[in-house]
């Protein structure tokens, strides 16, 4: 299992060298969005309309911060269960975005579109709020703001610790993880 | 008959919520760095020092632990010779819930159930919080509350077997209640089962089991060999930290078990993840 470090946005190049279990410190820009915004950016691709940021390369996080302390740029903000975008991710992928993070397992559809547009998905610890928070140094509600801590945020980030889950390749390390200590009796 | 101002429960419920958003409680802490020791896989490995390290950031610089910072759950126990003077209980409960859900920084999660509508606004911050309510001897108020984040909550399940399926059924019930969950709980987890009662009790002593520390025995001999029985199980399903493999998925299970039907064996299992934030104080 390797480590690499990657700065966004994403290329095909970026994304095949990856395999389930490498780790990877991101930086640069990404976008946060929460079911409620999928549900959105969604039905603006379909109708052909332009998203509120370029999601060529794009890497979406997955994640509801908590409201910041007076002079940080952003609160907590560990990654939110992801099966909730499964629904979405593909057309997001199809696209031209390239990464999501997030926590929990996808389902095959997902899985099979990471394949096809060469996207990854990351998982983040989930719960290690305060230390991912930390790895963000700006953030910006770009669309959306009625949503709360739904809305759309474009945040940078600085060495941003995730793992890969899902390659392009079709492999899955919260399958391959399990099967490698499973104890069957 | 003792009487308690009504700010003062409403200050200390604020003053717990506030601690619990940021400093994960010493039980659950020790149990993570035994876990990390202990741990085979270097990949969860990883994941659990990103916790414990999560938890001194939060710790020393108050940020929340979690951004899902739950919904506020309360076991109330209210002695027979003690009143509120100025309000009731539950108000002040809520308020204390309020403020320091504000006052710390957390998220409101509260939400109408179809609309999704926040109802941070409109009922309060994260209001209402959950309040289970008992009755017993004394003038003192114990005040039992968790933070209860959704990822766990959401894999949490019951179900009334018949009672043939006794301990053996109920422990290939918990374990694929976990296994189905995978990593989206969050683990390394705790296990709450509530087994007994009717289907309701058997749910709120799932969760109740949850505010018993990591570490502590349980009084009955018998329930606590079985707890040990299905944590063993449990991390025999390779689930590992986050799901991504390993040896330690669950931390503890606890059980919680009552008298039930003679035609029914309730079983409820609800699963806490890492971010276990609970406390207990006593006025
Ligand atoms: S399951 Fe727990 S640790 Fe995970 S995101 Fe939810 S509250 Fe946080």
């Amino acid at each position: 299992m390797a480590n690499y470090t990657l700065t966004t946005p994403l290329t095909s190049e970026d994304t095949r060298q990856l395999k389930a279990g490498d780790t990877v410190l991101l930086n640069g820009t990404i976008y946060t969005a929460r079911d409620a915004a999928h549900k959105r950016l969604v039905e603006l691709l379909e109708k052909g309309e332009e998203l509120p940021f370029d999601i060529e390369g794009s890497v979406i996080y997955f994640v509801g911060p908590t409201p910041p302390k007076p002079g940080d740029p952003i609160g907590s903000a560990g990654p939110t269960t992801s099966y909730r975008m499964d629904s979405y991710s593909p057309t997001m992928l199809q696209y031209g975005s390239k990464g999501m993070i997030g926590k929990g397992k996808r389902n095959q559809v997902v899985k099979d579109a990471c394949k096809e547009y060469d996207g990854i998905y990351f998982g983040a610890t989930g719960g290690a709020g305060a230390l991912l928070g930390k790895k963000i140094t700006s953030a910006e509600v770009i669309a959306y703001p009625e949503l709360g801590p739904e809305a759309v945020r474009k945040i940078t980030v600085k060495d941003f610790p995730v793992t890969v889950i899902n390659d392009t390749y079709g492999n899955d390390l919260y399958q391959m993880g399990r099967e490698q200590y499973e104890v069957k009796d | 008959m003792r009487e308690i101002e009504f700010d003062e429960v409403v200050k200390a419920v604020r003053d717990i919520i506030v601690h619990c958003g940021t400093d994960l409680p010493q039980d659950t802490y020790d149990a993570l760095k035994e876990a990390m020791e202990n741990e085979k896989s270097l990949v969860s490995k990883e994941v659990i020092r990103q916790i414990l390290e999560n938890a001194d950031i939060a710790k020393d610089e108050k940020r929340p632990l979690c951004q899902d910072t739950g919904l506020a759950v309360f076991f109330v126990k209210v002695g027979d010779e003690v009143r509120i003077k100025g309000g009731l209980l539950r108000d002040a409960i809520n308020k204390g819930t309020e403020q320091g859900y504000k006052d710390a920084y957390l998220r409101a999660s509260t939400c109408e159930p179809f609309s999704r509508a926040n109802l941070k606004d409109t009922v309060g911050y994260n209001l209402p919080a959950i309040i289970h309510f008992d009755i017993v001897a004394g003038d003192k108020i114990d005040i039992e509350y968790a933070a209860k984040g959704g990822g766990s909550e959401n894999v949490s399940r019951a179900r009334v077997f018949p009672p043939a399926a006794g301990k053996e059924g109920i422990i290939e019930y918990v374990k694929e209640v976990i296994s189905d969950a995978g990593g989206n709980p969050c683990p390394p987890i705790t296990v709450g089962v509530g087994i007994g009662g009717t289907f309701e009790k058997a749910c709120i002593s799932s969760k109740h089991a949850l505010f018993r520390d990591i570490g502590s025995v349980n009084e009955d001999p018998e329930m606590a060999e079985m707890e040990g029985n299905i944590l063993e199980e449990i991390n025999k399903l390779g689930i590992g930290a986050m799901g991504m493999g390993g040896t330690k998925t669950a931390l503890a299970v606890h059980i919680e078990s009552n008298p039930c039907h003679i035609a029914s064996l309730p079983v409820s299992v609800n699963v806490q993840c890492h971010s276990s934030r609970h406390t207990h104080i006593t006025i």
